[in-house]
């Protein structure tokens, strides 16, 4: 998807795909988003998600993990199959395992019913606003050359697709490549959250932004853990 | 010094790792007593062989000896007959007794002494005798017995001393043999003792002993193998079962002993192997019920949750919108946002305890310094403890106090102990201490309310258990936050332990062990506050 397009759509009025299988929920939800100034359609069918998603483009998935048709992680990993688009998980189980599943592959975000509906508008709004470019910014991590305005990230010319997660991630830590960044501090920069949240966010998507960018993930370069403490821009 | 206590210290290391092994192997303490035992049998049967060989040697030496000299004597007897009575020379007639008798005895090894007439003189003063034969080889009891004149033939045993040419002495055992002859020059009775040296026997009975200690050591060494190598064979299997039971304890239940023939031992790996089986069969059960109860809760869980949700955003809608409404209609909507915050705590809480019930619950296990989440926890509770005219203050050292644990239980652990104390603090002060040492961390809430009655202090953490039923409740708990406290302390393997007593308030401690899996065996803080000075009946 061509980000400078998303981006105009974003600043008017963003688009919201509700994948959830109870009518109820999803007409609530409909109401709640369209109140805080979205734009929503509702799925109620794992196998007819991709469909959905396709034709409304939109720029945020509210996803449900369980559907009939189709898992939501199934569903989850064939949105990040052909976009990055923000994807935030309502997941009915805090179960370690779930929630490590639904990011691992490919969730931004998650958030654990029941929810209060002004929690859920954050973490949406959070995803939908994106780093603000005052000008042409080009950083350097490691051999990586990072393009903000235009998102885009390249090694020796050869681009690397990230989503705007993961690019974000990347970029708050190649801002600032002397600071050391805690997971609650990254939490607070990259997913806005205000108050300690769950860490394996961090975790699980800086495994997913190595797999990507790493050399070698094993012995990573670029995105380096201090131990500890939390993560920072490799220096080499 | 230093090296000294070393080197004692090394020694005492090796004693006890004699002892541990001495303990724990059946074969080592088999063999060492069979080894034993069996060298005790040889070495008193050997004794008693040696003793008969030496008995039997010697009588016959004796008997040979006697019969020697008494043919001796009699001979000089008959030489002494011979002679004329007219020969009155005494020291002539001696010489001619005593000089054939010597010849004889160096010939048939033998040594001779001639004393002087019976009581009259000792050896040492008038004897003859063969050459450098030391006189006093002769024992005076012997010397004794012949005083008389009339004395029997004896015999005893002595040292047979002999004075070598270079002054020296050497002596051997010997037989002495002491018989009477009258020498008729004048008439006096004479003793002539014959010295028969045992060397042959000795000889003897030294290379029999030798012989016999050779056999003794070989018999030994040969039980100990045979001890050895039939306890091998039962102890090696008892062995291999102990190993499959230890690998069966660590949870590799499809371990099995191997069964080879029909004997005991066989017998006894196929009952293992049956309870083993057992065992698996049991606990796969028990896994299976546990994960139909895991699949339960989640199931559960998103039943309820899903509607929760929508009555959750419902209510929020109606919230948000109640100045449109009016004042009971309002009124309403606030009740229903209150109770769908309760309802939801009382859920998550109810699901929470069923994970662990369930077994389900796991850690995440960092590095978590107890300072800052006693820190984060009152900046956390600031809200609630202003409501109730509290302050929270926290009490730490100035290290971090460090514990491998889940944060986020830690926290909610740490978050319920607080608001726990706030809702019965009744306004004043609320003390969070925290301490820790190289085995532990502990943290103390300690609060100034109504305090635990006697034997409440264990009740706190059962489910859904009020002090006082009738109390108003501020926070909203659900009763149910104590014993998840409890859950999550025990999966740390820590402690959480309450203290209170009426109107004195009431101090609850959790104790983490520093490290995963380390056994807890005191606190760094003290249970009772410091600020209750008498005992605590």
């Amino acid at each position: 998807m061509d980000h400078m397009s998303q981006a105009a759509e974003v600043a008017s009025r963003a688009r919201i795909l509700v994948v959830d299988d109870d009518a109820s929920l999803a007409e609530m939800l409909t109401i709640v988003l369209r109140q805080e100034g979205f734009e929503s359609q509702s799925c109620a069918r794992g196998d007819h998600a991709m469909d959905d998603f396709r034709a409304y483009k939109p720029d945020l998935v509210l996803l449900d993990l369980m559907l009939p048709g189709k898992g939501g992680i199934d569903v989850c990993r064939e949105i990040r199959a052909e976009s990055g688009v923000p994807i935030v998980m309502l997941t009915a189980k805090g179960d370690t395992l779930d929630v490590v599943l639904g990011l691992e592959s490919g969730a931004d975000d998650y958030i654990v019913k029941p929810f209060k509906p002004k929690e859920l508008v954050a973490r949406i709004r959070a995803r939908v606003r994106r780093f603000d470019a005052p000008g042409p910014e080009a950083l350097t991590i490691g051999d990586l050359e990072i393009d903000v305005a235009g998102h885009s990230v390249t090694r020796t010319g050869g681009s690397i697709n990230l989503t705007p997660l993961e690019f974000d991630l990347l970029v708050c830590l190649a801002r600032k490549p002397w600071q050391v960044f805690t997971r609650e501090v990254l939490l607070e920069q990259v997913w806005g959250y205000r108050h300690a949240a769950d860490t394996r966010l961090v975790n699980v998507h800086v495994q997913r932004l190595r797999s990507k960018v790493e050399h070698d993930p094993e012995n990573p370069e670029i995105v380096v853990t201090v131990r500890g403490v939390g993560y920072k821009a490799g220096t080499s | 010094m230093a090296l000294d206590q070393l080197g004692r210290q090394h020694a005492a290391e090796v004693v006890k790792h004699a002892l541990t092994f001495w303990r724990r192997s059946i074969q080592a303490r088999v063999v060492a007593s069979t080894v034993v035992l069996s060298a005790l049998v040889i070495g008193i049967v050997g004794w008693f062989l040696v003793q008969q060989t030496r008995d039997g040697l010697l009588e016959q030496r004796e008997d040979s000896a006697v019969t020697a000299a008494t043919q001796v004597t009699a001979e000089a007897k008959e030489r002494l007959r011979g002679v004329p009575p007219t020969e009155t020379d005494v020291s002539e007639q001696l010489t001619d007794l005593v000089e054939p008798i010597i010849e004889l005895g160096s010939t048939r090894d033998f040594a001779v002494v001639l004393s002087g007439p019976a009581g009259e003189s000792r050896i040492v003063d008038s004897a003859q005798g063969t050459l450098r034969l030391d006189k006093t080889s002769v024992p005076s009891a012997m010397e004794d017995h012949f005083a008389s004149s009339t004395a029997r033939t004896a015999f005893t045993y002595t040292e047979l001393r002999t004075d070598e040419v270079d002054g020296s002495t050497t002596g051997e055992p010997a037989i002495v043999v002491g018989s009477q002859v009258r020498l008729p020059a004048d008439s006096q009775t004479y003793t002539i003792y014959y010295l028969f040296p045992l060397t042959d026997e000795a000889a003897t009975l030294q290379l029999l002993g030798r012989a016999m200690l050779t056999a003794a050591g070989l018999l030994v060494l040969l039980v100990a193998g045979l001890t050895w190598l039939v306890t091998r064979q039962v102890v090696t299997p008892v062995r291999m079962a102990r190993r499959v039971a230890e690998r069966l304890a660590a949870g590799q239940l499809q371990e099995r002993l191997r069964v080879s023939g029909e004997d005991d031992l066989a017998r006894l790996a196929t009952s293992f192997n049956q309870m083993a089986t057992n065992l698996q069969r049991q606990i796969r059960q028990l896994e299976e019920l546990s994960r139909v109860q895991r699949r339960f809760v989640a199931d559960v869980s998103h039943e309820l949750r899903t509607p929760l949700t929508t009555v959750r955003m419902a209510g929020d809608v109606l919230h948000d919108a109640r100045g449109d409404f009016d004042a009971t209609t309002a009124r309403a909507a606030e009740l229903l946002q209150t109770e769908l915050d309760r309802f939801e705590g009382l859920l998550v809480d109810l699901l929470e305890i069923s994970r662990f019930d369930a077994g389900a619950a796991v850690l995440e296990i960092d590095d978590v310094n107890l300072v800052d989440v006693a820190h984060r926890i009152v900046a956390a509770t600031a809200a609630l403890a202003s409501q109730s005219d509290c302050r929270v203050l926290v009490e730490a050292p100035d290290h971090p106090c460090l514990a491998e644990a889940d944060v986020r239980r830690v926290e909610r652990i740490l978050r319920n102990l607080v608001t726990n104390a706030i809702d019965h603090a009744e306004s004043g002060d609320i003390r969070i201490r925290v301490a820790s040492d190289e085995h532990a961390a502990a943290i103390a809430v300690r609060d100034h309310g109504v305090g635990l009655g006697v034997g409440e202090s264990a009740m706190v953490f059962n489910r859904f258990w009020r002090a006082d039923p009738a109390r108003a409740r501020t926070s909203g708990g659900t009763g149910l936050g104590l014993s998840i406290s409890l859950e999550d302390t025990h999966l740390h393997g820590g402690w959480l332990q309450a203290w209170g007593r009426p109107g004195e308030g009431a101090q609850f401690r959790l104790t983490l062990p520093r490290r995963v899996g380390g056994v807890l065996r005191q606190s760094p803080l003290p249970l009772v506050p410091e600020d209750i000075t008498e005992p605590v009946r």
